[in-house]
């Protein structure tokens, strides 16, 4: 190519010694038919190469295709007078593209309703851009995890943190570290959701918010009461605390903004970022919705199960998720007075639930000291794991890491769901027993509360290395703190539309629409929806007779079928071709003999 | 029509020519008709018969010439005209009448006393009948001496009444015209011009106006809807366009030209412009290419290439060396730092010097103007009183000056400043180097003030206080939590015989709870010798209920008739039968349930079995619950471990993988029946054993014991709960039934007892009657499938949540015909959160876009033609593409 453009460079300047200076725009037909010649040679000579080289009529052929693209690419030349080797977007990896694919395309109706095929051509086209366009960001999203990856005959689980903290930069060894707190009891651990903000909350009243990266301590109190749990609200500004009667809520400094009477004896918590609802589970056995952007209880509803102490939410479509003592687990809405599931998993007591962020597996861990994983969307169980000493909570990191807490030794697991598990992916003791865990969002951090205070794991590989810095931006500044508060409390999604099937929404509701049409048909005489029944056209000359009448009938009877049959049979053919082709290679191949052959018996 | 009229017009000439007299008397009688007398219309009557004869005959012979040809035309006349002849007519008597009114005056006086005495004559006479006009006939009472034939005005009234006139043989215009050939009074002319209206060929009767408006606004609509039908196609076009730009038809913006081309196209045109244009041309400015003057061209046409390219090098290295120059000047600029100014200043004054040194050497005459410029310099420092420290800012300095070191320097430095400025050139050089010393030494004495304040936080406990993150404090720690550890160690030796009472105490609960689990069992399977009693009192109770029954049956018989109550028995049986056999369905089903939850409880006691004896054997291995401090025991967290042996194990040897869990229960081996719901294998499904490094060891704290005494207490309960759970699989499968039975559609009973029939204590509704008024659920219409049908431990509830249906869309908007293609349209978001900002462009791309300030015209006939011509074309151009 660039010899190419040497040459054209050497023949415009011969040119302008003997011509009066011409504008390219002047000179580029005449460039172009000069490239044209050039390429032309060019294509010859390759041609001829090839020819020599093969003398295949095929290659011809490509070469003459490949003219034709040569052609059209000067055609669109730039200014420069240099062609595009890569004309046109650049290409996306299927595989990327169907990333991002949603659902089917649509059929189109087969004729007589332009209208509607122009509509669904549009919705179409709209659909495939959007597909393209984010597999072509997708490349945005640079950033891989890691994984820790232990010599021959080395368990990753025997890797102590030391070791990790050691071997890592300055800035993750940071990222390991304990605090040390006795005094005030084996603490629940909760990160904001931008991962930057840590809360710990002492079961003796203690609590602290911190900026964690940068261990600055952002306020301290000790409420003077026993403390069930404690969780951030949309932001790091506020914190929701379960104390021994009420719910409070403190902001950032440790001032008490509200204490909610109508929330009595919570003993966990859940917030539901895109909802603003804080939902409590009490020791009464009620779990109680708060809208936390209006301060106004959604739903209140009696489980009738008795004392709710394992809670969970299912990020993908905010349903929350209760343990029982009967080994039950159940989902619910705000909108259903009943559980919309009822889930039998454990023979003894759930002691833990955890959901994945796709809403995909959930993973239980029980009295049985069996540790379970259920995909949630067709509430089957998957997998079946017996720890030796039972898990007394879990936690899933945003990549799909299970970090289980027997006693005083935290493990975590990889790939619990997909293939079966014997060992560890870490493991690591901490001083005390361990009461709450956390996985850090954007971090490789696992955070965990105990009786001696909190310690803060590394676990490479367990946070979500890509962030929407328009979600949830772990360097915001405030001002986009602010900004982005704003926005979400636009986008916030009201709780009716909390349902198991987060896509229920873009259905159409039968049941109404069923009853809506019947109406319709009885007020019309007539169903408008009603396929047209086809009644052939009457023809003169005795060509309407009822056989004739009856034989066209037939021919235009069970079109839709017709096409169905057609296609697999299709598909049957194309299926038989490539077999019968791959049997031709075969007995070729078998026929060839190859050099090895002799060494066969 | 057009001929019924000719003929019409023909029967009128002819009266008015001819019997315009008769005629008139025909009318008169007509105005007086109804006041005619029955014996006269009897007179008409005959005569009229009489005359009608005569006139057929007569008739059929003068007819003969063309009789079949008119007999043809009337039939059809006879079609056409029926509507509209009775008001044509009417018009044309009306205005014949009123000319000939005047002429025949006398005659009609004469005829009206006549008829006023008929009228008076007939007053008394009754009317019986009052006849139609056709009847009457022109012979009745006066005949007219111009009368050609009665038969004739008969026939034509009868024509002009109800166009009977073929049939009545009236008189034809042929037969009148006949003789005028002969007489030579009439000129040729007429006698054409009637030859003409003979031949038919007559102009037709201007039609009404509601007619003539009708089809006028029938051709009207005919043009504007073809004319509209024209635009049909472009209001499609733009019905169905994807997006309207109004004003409509503006050719695409045009694509971004360059420069050059843009002003290659303009021309001058005002005279100022002109004058602009010679000035450039007379100077060889470039005009339409801005990059290069002629000069410049005529320069680069002298280079070779490789002179051009050396120029061109020198150029780019010049640029970017003027670029690198600017960017570092501007960088600095930025700078804030008044020291680096300072500093900067200074060097740059001792370049200078250093120059001026040179200079003296060199160029003697140079430095004396140089010096003089220095002179200047220091000349305009002292007229002016800058660096005297006697501005505003220097005031105000002054007075903060006793407390603020700060200002005190800075005063310093003003008139340091001052001093350096104003003395003579050649001592000042010394000086400064002596002040540049000074500096430097002030510049080491300063010490970051970090280094002191470091030493306060260290000794606080926190880490994070101390203001720096080492690993070491991390690492200490970690050896004292060792330490805990061992001496927690050391605590359990100590604490051997109270772990010892409370694990006697838990054993003897768990003993307690082993022998009521084995009794339940045996109740369950009715294999104990000892629940056999009361499993016979139940019996029992079930026969006493049976006779119960059966009493209740003898009452029944009393009142009705011993046949039917057969029947009721036999229905009864059967239904007692259904009910016993399902009962038994339900226990074989517990059975198998409480078969499981036995075996269960089995391995669980094969488990404890050693568990207890490791006790007994190793007193230290405690249970961990027991040493957890100051936890709630309600939560789940203390319920850790129920069944110690792992730990046991665990504790044994903390660096090696704890033994192997006990198996999987084994599968059971009697089934019954296979049900859908095989809960049991769900839930015992083989278990992956996960073998931990490390085992969890519990930390003996600081307890006291009276806590230690609270959690014996809550102990009891705490295994209390555990082992309440046991028969969790039954009940779940009970509830389930229970909640599977109430979604099913259930059979209302709606009979009622003693309406139609005798009622009262042991009296049972007849089975008709049950029959009839018992209402089924429609079997047709079975439940759908349930969600959770093939899921033994899963309940799904069925209810529908109303709350989402209200923002669900209920009904197909226009153009959908399926919920497929209305969902599949709206499956892709539209947000920005979901799509790139191209996409969300594209898909909320406005219907309607009219362009701010520009005038929306209406479509022009021009341009209609044009799009026609161009699908013309493009037709045109497939055309020649396809062949």
């Amino acid at each position: 190519m660039a010899s190419v453009g040497e040459a054209t460079l050497k023949d415009s300047h011969v040119g302008k010694k003997k011509k009066p200076p011409a504008r390219y725009w002047e000179e580029l037909k005449e460039k172009e038919e000069k490239d044209e010649n050039k390429v032309g040679e060019d294509e010859e000579k390759s041609e001829a190469a090839q020819q020599q080289e093969e003398g295949d009529e095929q290659e011809t052929q490509k070469g003459k295709k490949r003219k034709q693209e040569e052609e059209q690419r000067d055609g669109n030349k730039s200014i420069s007078g240099k062609s595009d080797p890569f004309p046109g977007p650049a290409p996306i990896p299927e595989g990327r593209v169907q990333k991002f694919k949603r659902k089917e395309k649509t059929k189109k109706p087969r004729r007589h309703h332009k209208k509607l095929k122009d509509v669904i051509t549009r919705s179409e086209e709209v659909a495939e851009m959007a597909q393209k366009e984010a597999a072509r960001f997708d490349l945005l999203l640079p950033e891989d995890a890691g994984f820790l990856e232990g010599d021959e005959d080395e368990d990753t689980c025997t890797i102590s943190q030391e070791d990790i903290a050691d071997a890592v930069d300055i800035t993750s060894g940071t990222k390991y570290f304990n605090l040390k707190l006795s005094q005030f009891g084996p603490y629940r651990v909760d990160y904001s959701k931008t991962g930057r903000h840590l809360l710990l909350g002492g079961r003796r009243g203690h609590i602290a918010c911190i900026d964690w990266q940068s261990k600055q301590l952002m306020c301290e109190i000790n409420v003077m009461e026993s403390v069930n749990d404690v969780k951030w609200l949309h932001s790091e500004t506020m914190y929701a605390v379960a104390q021994k009667k009420w719910l409070y809520i403190y902001d950032s400094n440790g001032i008490e903004l509200h204490c909610i009477r109508k929330f009595n004896d919570v003993l966990r918590m859940q917030f539901l970022p895109y909802h603003f609802l804080l939902a409590t589970a009490s020791s009464t056995s009620f779990l109680q919705y708060l809208d936390v952007s209006v301060g106004k209880e959604v739903a209140a509803i009696c489980t009738k199960t008795g004392r709710l102490d394992v809670m969970c939410q299912n990020p993908h479509n905010a349903i929350i998720h209760l343990g029982h003592s009967n080994g039950t687990v159940t989902l619910w809405s705000p909108n259903q007075k009943e559980a919309l599931v009822k889930m039998l998993c454990h023979q003894g007591g759930v002691r833990s639930v955890a959901v994945d962020k796709t809403g995909t597996y959930m993973v239980t861990s029980g009295m049985d000291k069996k540790l379970k994983v259920y995909d949630i969307r067709a509430f089957k169980p998957l997998k079946s794991y017996f720890l030796p000493a039972g898990a007394s909570s879990l936690s899933l990191s945003q990549r799909g890491l299970l970090s289980a807490a027997t006693g005083d030794i935290v493990q975590v697991y990889r790939d619990v769901w997909s293939s079966p598990v014997t060992k560890p992916y870490m493991a690591h003791r901490v001083p005390g027993t361990v009461w709450g865990l956390h996985f850090c969002p954007f971090e490789d951090v696992l955070g965990v509360g105990h009786g001696d205070g909190f310690t803060s794991m590394l676990v490479p590989g367990s946070g979500e290395p890509n962030f929407d810095g328009l979600d949830a931006n772990p360097y915001r500044s405030a001002k986009q703190r602010q900004e982005w508060e704003v926005k979400a409390l636009l986008d916030k999604i009201q709780p009716d539309l909390i349902s198991l099937d987060p896509t229920e929404l873009g259905h159409v509701d039968h049941a109404t629409f069923q009853q809506k049409h019947q109406d319709r048909v009885q007020a019309l005489g007539y169903d408008p929806l009603a396929k047209e029944r086809f009644v052939p056209r009457f023809k003169k000359k005795g060509r309407s007779s009822t056989g004739n009448v009856e034989r066209r009938k037939k021919q235009v009877a069970h079109e839709d079928q017709r096409d169905v049959i057609r296609k697999t049979v299709q598909e049957k053919a194309k299926m038989e071709k490539e077999r019968s082709e791959r049997e031709k290679k075969k007995a070729g191949l078998s026929s060839q003999r190859s050099a090895l052959d002799r060494f066969k018996k | 029509m057009a001929k019924a009229t000719t003929k019409k017009r023909e029967n009128n000439n002819n009266k008015k020519s001819k019997k315009s007299l008769k005629k008139k008397k025909q009318e008169e009688e007509e105005e007086v008709q109804h006041v005619r007398h029955d014996d006269e219309e009897e007179e008409e009557g005959l005569n009229g018969g009489e005359e009608e004869e005569e006139e057929k005959h007569e008739k059929k012979e003068k007819r003969s010439k063309k009789s079949l040809k008119k007999k043809k035309q009337q039939k059809k006349e006879e079609v056409h005209v029926q509507y509209d002849d009775d008001d044509d007519v009417d018009e044309d008597e009306g205005l014949n009448g009123g000319e000939e009114e005047k002429e025949e005056e006398e005659d009609d006086d004469e005829r009206r006393r006549n008829k006023l005495l008929e009228a008076i004559a007939g007053l008394g006479a009754q009317k019986k009948r009052k006849r139609p006009l056709v009847e009457r006939s022109e012979a009745a009472v006066l005949m007219s001496e111009f009368t050609v034939g009665g038969g004739g005005g008969a026939g034509g009234e009868e024509e002009e009444g109800g166009g009977g006139g073929a049939e009545g043989g009236g008189v034809q215009l042929s037969d009148l015209i006949g003789s005028l050939e002969q007489t030579p009074a009439v000129s040729s002319r007429t006698k054409k011009q009637l030859k003409n209206l003979q031949r038919g060929k007559a102009l037709e009767t201007p039609l009404s106006r509601q007619e003539a408006q009708r089809i006028q606004r029938g051709v009207a609509f005919h043009k504007a809807s073809q004319e509209v039908t024209r635009w049909s196609c472009i209001i499609q076009e733009n019905q169905r366009a994807e997006q309207l730009v109004f004003p409509l038809n503006q050719d695409a913006p045009p694509a971004p030209k360059t420069i050059e081309r843009r002003v290659r196209g303009w021309k001058a045109r005002t005279p100022l412009e002109q004058e602009v244009f010679a000035l450039l041309t007379a100077n060889k400015q470039p005009i339409h290419d801005p990059v290069l003057t002629s000069h410049e061209e005529a320069s680069l046409r002298a280079m070779s290439l490789e002179e051009a390219k050396i120029r061109r090098a020198e150029l780019q290295k010049a640029r970017a060396l003027q670029s690198y120059y600017e960017a570092r000047t501007r960088r600095e600029k930025k700078i804030k730092s008044k020291k680096y100014h300072r500093v900067q200043n200074k060097a740059k004054r001792k370049e200078v010097l250093k120059k001026f040194d040179d200079m003296v050497k060199e160029d003697p005459a140079g430095a004396l103007e140089e010096l003089k410029k220095i002179e200047e310099a220091r000349m305009k420092e002292r007229m002016t009183l800058k660096h005297q420290n006697s501005g505003k800012w220097a005031k105000s300095k002054a007075i903060m000056a006793k407390y603020d070191l700060g200002a005190r320097r800075a005063m310093q430095e003003q008139l340091e400043v001052n001093k350096e400025l104003t003395q003579k050139m050649v001592t000042s050089l010394s000086k400064e180097e002596e002040e540049e010393e000074e500096e430097e030494e002030k510049e080491e004495e300063e010490v970051p003030d970090f280094v002191n304040d470091a030493e306060g936080a260290a000794g606080s406990s926190n880490p994070w206080m101390r203001g720096r993150l080492t690993e070491e404090p991390v690492e200490k720690e970690e050896k004292e939590t060792e330490e805990v550890i061992v001496v927690g160690g050391g605590e359990k030796e100590e604490e051997e015989e109270e772990v010892l009472i409370v694990e006697t105490e838990e054993e003897a609960l768990l003993r307690e709870f082993d022998s009521r689990r084995k009794r339940r069992q045996a109740q369950e399977e009715g294999k104990d010798g000892e629940e056999e009693e009361q499993q016979e009192e139940e019996e029992r109770k079930d026969g006493e209920e049976e006779e119960k029954e059966e009493e209740e049956r003898k009452d029944g018989e009393e009142v009705q008739e011993k046949e039917e109550k057969q029947d009721e028995k036999e229905e009864e049986k059967e239904e007692q039968q259904d009910e016993e056999e399902e009962e038994k369905e339900e226990e074989e089903e517990e059975e198998e349930l409480s078969e499981f939850t036995s075996l269960y409880r089995d391995m669980t006691d094969r488990q404890e079995a050693p568990d207890t004896s490791s006790h007994l054997e190793e007193a230290p291995d405690t249970s961990p619950q027991l040493e957890e401090g100051l936890q709630r025991i309600r939560t789940l967290e203390d319920v850790d471990l129920l069944s110690p042996e792992a730990d046991v194990g665990a504790e044994k040897e903390p660096q090696q993988p704890p033994p192997p869990a006990p198996p999987a229960p084994p599968k059971l081996q009697n089934k019954k029946r296979k049900r859908g719901i095989e809960l049991k294998e769900v839930l015992t499904k083989g278990a992956k054993v996960i073998q931990v490094p490390l085992a969890p060891t519990m930390q003996a704290g600081e307890e006291e014991e009276d806590q230690q005494e609270e959690q014996q207490l809550d102990q009891r309960g705490l295994i209390m709960e555990a082992f309440a759970g046991d028969d969790v699989v039954s009940d779940f499968l009970k509830e389930k039934r229970a909640q599977e039975e109430a979604s099913r559609p259930k059979v209302v009973d709606l009979t009622l007892p003693g309406w139609g029939e005798w009622g009262g204590t042991g009296l049972k509704p007849s089975r008709q009657k049950r029959k009839k008024f018992r209402v089924k659920a429609a079997a047709a219409a079975a439940p759908p499938t349930r969600r959770d049908s093939g899921l033994p431990s899963v309940m799904v509830t069925e209810k529908r949540s109303s709350s989402l249906s209200l923002h669900q869309v209920s009904s197909l908007p226009q153009p959908f015909i399926t919920h497929a293609q209305f969902e599949g349209s709206i499956r892709v978001p539209l947000g920005r959160a979901w799509n790139t900002e191209k996409t969300v462009k594209k898909a909320t791309k406005p219907r309607v876009v009219t362009r701010p300030g520009a005038i929306i015209e209406p479509m022009r006939r021009e341009e209609l033609m044009k799009k026609r011509r161009k699908t013309m074309s493009g037709a045109v151009d497939w055309k020649r593409e396809h062949h």
